[in-house]
């Protein structure tokens, strides 16, 4: 054994420790959520468009959907929300909104301004229901499949990119529009 | 007339002791009912992270969502729930990211174990080096007998 032999060990585990620091870096910010895999928790909150009407988990199970936690005084949900608009479009999966702690008139007159993507609106007007889905910031959009399970998060305005590299792949193939148009 | 002064005074009375009431009942925004109930309160909001600010706990933190978090702490506390109850509900909504002392667990064992396993590699290197030294040492007394002789 050579007397360089401990200190090259340790200068590799060194290396190694801190190529991962890096290679994770630009996702420190992004916390894995650990309701994936999990159920989506139960919810029957009020229906921002229907306030006579309640928005509740039990109704929304039986096929795929994307909970979309928003609010008109967040930026990046109004960046997001020209891509929210195309995948309504698109018609593959139907995209459930969460307007988290807004005003409802301020959410009403923005989507009748700049349009609306969601089949359906709950609201959480104190932000507990937000906890119960372990949001930290918004947007933050959430895939849940027929049987209610979380099956990915993604955190931060949705982009074209993320949607056909993150979303698009994880859905089966015979998500076809006629399937997500039923409401 | 009387009847009627004599009513709507009781009436008033009755208005201003509720309102006394409900005063004294109400839950200032970070006050508990008891001090048993705030030390744990307060126990339990030092221990977790703030989402969103990450370097500061919620009872550290001034943006919204901490006073949310807070409030959920508090309603749980108050509906009667232990404190492993809560903590298992934070970390069930938002991993163990949120425990500011992270639990003892295969994903976490590294974290508590490195500096251990660090320490006892100082301990045999500046054992071995102490060691050696002390050879050497009685090594060069040795000699120095021989050449003295």
């Amino acid at each position: 054994m050579s007397r360089f032999t401990i200190p090259l060990v340790l200068f590799a585990l060194l290396v190694v420790v801190l190529a991962i620091g890096i290679k994770q870096s630009p996702d420190k910010d992004l916390i894995p959520s650990p309701l994936i895999g999990k159920a989506a928790p139960e919810f029957s909150l009020p229906n921002l468009i229907d306030p006579g009407q309640r928005v509740s988990s039990a109704t929304l199970r039986g096929h795929w959907y994307l909970f979309n936690v928003w609010g008109t005084w967040c930026g990046s949900c109004r960046m997001e929300h020209s891509m929210l608009l195309k995948i309504k479009q698109s018609g593959v999966i139907p995209l459930v909104g969460l307007d988290w702690k807004d005003d409802d008139g301020d959410a009403l007159s923005f989507l009748k301004k700049e349009g609306d993507p969601y089949q359906t609106i709950a609201v959480d007007h104190d932000g507990s229901e937000a906890i119960m889905w372990g949001v930290y910031g918004a947007p933050e959009t959430f895939l849940v499949n027929p049987q209610g399970i979380v099956v990915y998060k993604f955190i931060g305005p949705i982009t074209e990119q993320a949607w056909e590299q993150q979303i698009l792949p994880r859905l089966p193939m015979g998500q076809m529009p006629a399937a997500a148009a039923r409401s | 007339m009387r009847a009627r002064a004599a009513s709507f005074l009781i009436a008033a009375l009755a208005a201003t002791l509720l309102l006394g009431f409900s005063r004294a009942w109400a839950i200032a925004p970070e006050q508990m009912p008891t001090p048993q109930l705030e030390a744990r309160y307060l126990a339990l909001i030092h221990g977790f992270r703030c989402m969103q600010c990450q370097d500061e706990s919620l009872a550290d933190s001034p943006v919204n969502l901490a006073a949310d978090m807070r409030r959920q702490v508090r309603d749980m506390l108050l509906a009667g729930k232990t404190d492993q109850q809560i903590r298992d509900f934070m970390v069930s909504r938002y991993g163990y990211f949120i425990l500011f002392k992270p639990p003892f667990v295969l994903k976490t064992a590294w974290l508590w174990l490195t500096p251990g396993v660090l320490l006892l590699v100082g301990v045999i290197a500046a054992l071995t080096v102490i060691r050696r030294r002390a050879a050497l040492v009685a090594k060069d007394l040795e000699d120095n007998d021989l050449t003295d002789a």
